[in-house]
């Protein structure tokens, strides 16, 4: 299975360890990423702010790129990315918008490109295959599906799970064998990019965080989306001293549990390259 | 040659400022086959009438055209005027030289001349007409009433008391609705069950009512008058005859954990059972899905072992009985928009934030009315369903699914804001140090004593109001139900930590109404409310004649607006009722049935299901052919057939095809 890849700049940046989870993961299942060539930004949160036409080419160019290599899905593990990527298929729907920006981006764009995030990456492979590739149990997780904001929002454009009360990370955790728990956080916002311009709100809405899957008996994190994994783990010595509380919490990728149950490394995944990496299973 | 009498109004200055009312009537006398023409101040007045009726009779006219105001001011009165003087009352044209001629323009030649051509038209019109006949049909002097809810109660009651015999089908073992099981009723205040229960004995004892509780209405057919109504009687499993009511049996069946329905899930209930204490016909049934001994076939067996009156019938069925009525009146009230997950209509999405169904309290109104009820599981005390604990801190979140296009409907259910405000009081009341928390969007008091109820809720019994929307409910492992929400007025974000929540949840027709009114041919909107016949002037008919509507069916209502829609659909129903014949306007559809090619297009158009498939036969009975026809009692002249049918065998009487030829070519 070869699927059409947009890195957009975290998984090339400070979140490359989320690539090479993916990589090492998806490899595993057989799942070939093929790089989108020529990608650019997605315009993430500051083209909509800038300007509307921006931010409706610049993933309209991504989409047009895909297109042209013939990509039947656009994989984008960055919500944010495969929000902005879904906002311009919907929009180019209307027959002249689609025109005006396929003229803008100088090049076509059909809109006929599946986009998807990693929960449906994995369900596209099969829960069925996916259980059947399970060499390691993970018994001994009990995690916390932590979805964020923007991977099920707004419902109009995502199309996808129950953008109040998600269920499908816990499905997909459950066919590799680990227990999650039933919270009340799962789509609250981290405070995404805030961590730069207002730091004091990002600890308050991590700790919330973090403290509410502590209290419902959560022993580690799992998010896919990288300023998610930031926030929780990068932050999270900085939560402990500002709340003093104690929660040694791993954040997972998704990929790197998945990756986990498949037998492959805490090393292979990235999973050493986290912040917290005290291992809180015991085999790993 | 006909001989036609064109009679030019001027209405006062209304007409005659810019029509030269003499000038016409003087050339319209020249026009063929008018016999006199002439004009006056106030045609419609006694002396104008009084000239029509005497040059009917000394000019033997045969035909009449009035050049005046709209025909739906006045027709009626010149044809009145036309049959005192002996001439067939349809036999009486207007031409509309007001509405569509003086008040519209300015340049008096013109406009004279258009009056004239207007005239003309009708001349020729009417040199077409036919005398026609009224229909006149006999009434079944019954009425049927669907529903037995506050406003079915009422409809019923008041029908009967005026003489009548009534028929009330109610679909549940109990009549009493959702009025029976609220607490107590805004502005008020008063006990809902006290007030109500009194008019549920009446019924139950009506000697003019008979009460079909447990059934539905299964088909209809006829028309205004002579309604034929077949009735499923559900399998009750007891013998209505024999029972008593004494409760031997529903005191003694072992399963005691069912969902009640009554308490809207807050409580529970046997296999067998009445819903609640007062019930009408307090006579139990049994759960089909939850009695182990008609899921088994056999076993158990013990109320029909208690019942000393031999009246359990583990092998009931279905019955069907059948009703003749002369009108009917459709009470089938409401139901509440679903707040969880799964969504019957689509646009309708739920409220997963809200977490209802995941919580446990995290309750709906109804719910509510039930835990603050005296006669509710709780017996009065406020309970909250999860572990039992009385709330100290409650936030009531109006518009849930109300005023919303995103996820739920667009319409108020415009009760909310008043029942919300009395269950902040009910909760003050029964727990004195609590503190009622209220979202809301706007507050809609309009009636009497309501915005002073409002008010007296927030002043004296401190509610605590907040002009905004909730987020998100999150529930903390200490059982708090962390509700965050907006104070717009504040311009602050709002976080409560509150023990119970309500959602007044928006008010959708009750289930099933979109099937029943397909059965009476009665119009309902895209959400499922029954359709009046005119939202000011007709407000309880409907398209159908002689089939009325009250209550919730019709839009979101409060009780006093129920009882009061009832009792102006039993008012309706008794004005059918207390004549011996309904008379229907003869200008209606007509079928030409030896050209009619049997295609039915008409008959699938017929927005009245007044066209039905017939045969012609010769005299002896022999089978000639298939055609359409109308029943001139049910059509409403609407001329959808006419307009439809590809052999050109549908007219309507009175504006044929002919008539409309002739009017256009004396223009020519």
């Amino acid at each position: 299975m070869k699927v059409g890849y947009y890195p957009g700049c975290a998984l090339h940046g400070s979140s490359n360890d989320y690539e090479q989870s993916l990589v090492a993961c998806l490899g595993a299942l057989d799942v070939k990423l093929k790089e989108v060539d020529g990608w650019i930004c997605c315009g993430a949160t500051a083209a909509h702010s800038l300007n509307s036409k921006l931010s409706m080419a610049l993933p309209a160019r991504n989409l047009a790129m895909a297109e042209k290599e013939g990509f039947r899905e656009l994989f984008a593990p960055c919500p944010l990315c495969s929000m902005q990527l879904l906002k311009v298929r919907e929009a180019v729907k209307d027959e002249a918008v689609r025109q005006e920006l396929s003229e803008v981006v100088e090049a076509e764009i059909r809109g006929d490109a599946q986009v998807i995030n990693l929960i449906q990456l994995f369900l596209n492979v099969g829960l069925d295959r996916l259980k059947a590739a399970v060499k390691q149990p993970l018994d001994s997780v009990t995690a916390a599906c932590y979805y964020g904001c923007l991977l099920l929002r707004p419902p109009k454009i995502a199309k996808f799970d129950d953008c109040e009360q998600p269920t499908s990370m816990e499905t997909l955790l459950a066919a590799v064998g680990a227990k999650t728990v039933d919270w009340s956080y799962k789509t609250e916002c981290c405070g995404a990019g805030m961590t730069m311009a207002s730091e004091d709100t990002v600890l308050n809405l991590a700790y919330k965080i973090l403290d509410n899957a502590r209290e419902h008996g959560a022993t580690s994190l799992v998010v896919a989306c990288p300023m998610c994994h930031i926030n929780l783990d990068m932050k999270q010595a900085a939560v402990e001293r500002r709340y003093g509380k104690q929660f040694n919490m791993t954040v997972y990728y998704l990929s790197d549990l998945v990756g986990l149950a498949l037998g492959l490394s805490r090393e292979q995944l990235g999973i050493d390259r986290h912040f917290v990496t005290e291992p809180m299973m015991g085999n790993h | 040659m006909s001989r036609i009498g064109v009679f030019v109004c001027g209405c006062g200055e209304n007409i005659a400022r810019t029509v030269d009312v003499e000038a016409v009537a003087s050339r319209v006398a020249e026009i063929p086959g008018v016999a006199c023409a002439m004009s006056y101040k106030y045609m419609c007045s006694d002396p104008g009438q009084g000239m029509i009726r005497e040059k009917i009779k000394s000019e033997r006219l045969d035909g009449v055209v009035i050049a005046s105001c709209s025909p739906h001011m006045h027709l009626k009165t010149f044809r009145k005027a036309a049959q005192a003087a002996g001439l067939n009352s349809y036999l009486v044209e207007v031409a509309n030289i007001r509405e569509q001629c003086s008040w519209v323009h300015s340049d008096r030649t013109a406009a004279t001349s258009k009056a004239v051509e207007l005239i003309r038209m009708s001349v020729a019109k009417v040199r077409n007409d036919k005398a026609l006949q009224s229909t006149r049909v006999p009434i079944t002097s019954r009425a049927l009433v669907i529903g037995g809810g506050v406003a079915g109660i009422q409809a019923a009651l008041d029908i009967a008391d005026s003489g009548h015999e009534v028929v009330l089908v109610e679909r549940a073992p109990s009549i009493g609705g959702k009025m029976a099981g609220l607490s107590e009723t805004f502005p008020t205040l008063d006990c809902s069950q006290c007030i109500l229960t009194p008019r549920m004995v009446e019924v139950g004892q009506h000697p003019r009512i008979k009460l079909y509780s447990y059934s539905e209405v299964e088909a209809v057919e006829g028309f205004i008058g002579n309604f034929k109504i077949k009735i499923r009687q559900k399998a009750r499993y007891v013998d209505m005859s024999k029972c008593t009511g004494c409760g031997d049996c529903w005191t003694s069946c072992p399963l005691k954990k069912n969902p009640s329905e009554f308490d809207y899930a807050m409580g529970n209930r046997t296999a067998i059972y009445i819903p609640f204490p007062q019930a009408i016909p307090a006579r139990p049934v049994i759960d089909k899905e939850q009695c182990n001994r008609l899921k088994k076939g056999k076993g158990c067996g013990i109320c029909e072992k208690k019942c000393k009156q031999g009246a359990i019938n583990y092998n009931d069925e279905d019955k069907f009985v059948e009703e003749s009525v002369g009108a009917i009146v459709v009470a089938t009230g409401f139901g509440l928009y679903d707040i969880s997950k799964v969504q019957d209509k689509a646009g309708q999405s739920g409220y997963g934030e809200y977490g209802y169904g995941k919580y446990q309290d995290v309750i709906d109104s109804l719910q509510f009315e039930r835990l603050v009820s005296a006669s509710g599981p709780t017996g009065g005390v406020l309970k909250r369903p999860s572990d039992g604990e009385i709330p100290k801190n409650v936030v009531f979140i109006s518009c849930v699914g109300s005023r919303d296009n995103a996820k739920g409907v667009p319409y108020c259910s415009k009760i909310c804001c008043m029942y919300t405000a009395k269950h902040t009081m009910l909760y003050k009341h029964k727990v004195h140090d609590g503190q009622a928390h209220v979202f809301y969007m706007d507050i809609r008091s309009g009636g009497k004593g309501y915005d002073e109820f409002v008010r007296r809720a927030i002043e004296e019994d401190g509610a605590k109001y907040y002009r905004g929307r909730v987020s998100k409910i999150t529930l903390e492992k200490n059982g708090k139900l962390v509700v965050r929400g907006a104070d717009t007025l504040a311009g602050m974000p709002v976080t409560i930590e509150a023990d119970l929540v309500v959602l007044a949840t928006a008010m959708r027709p009750a289930s099933g109404v979109e099937q029943l009114a397909q059965k009476l041919h009665v119009g309902y909107d895209q959400y499922g409310f029954l359709l009046e016949s005119h939202p000011k002037l007709r407000p309880v008919e409907t398209n159908v004649a002689g089939v009325f509507i009250a209550g919730a069916a019709h839009s979101p209502k409060d009780i006093p607006e129920s009882v009061a829609q009832a009792s102006a659909a039993a008012s309706k129903v008794q004005i059918i009722l207390s004549s011996d014949y309904v008379t229907r306007e003869p200008e209606v559809a007509n079928i030409a049935e030896q050209i009619c090619a049997a295609c039915y297009a008409c008959a699938n158009a017929c927005p009245y299901n007044a066209i039905e498939r017939a045969e012609v036969r010769t005299p002896r009975g022999v089978f000639v052919k298939n055609t359409a026809r109308v029943n001139p009692v049910l059509c409403m002249g609407c001329g959808t057939c006419v307009s439809i049918c590809p052999s050109k065998s549908a007219d309507l009487q009175g504006t044929s095809d002919q008539q409309i030829y002739a009017m256009l070519e004396s223009l020519l």
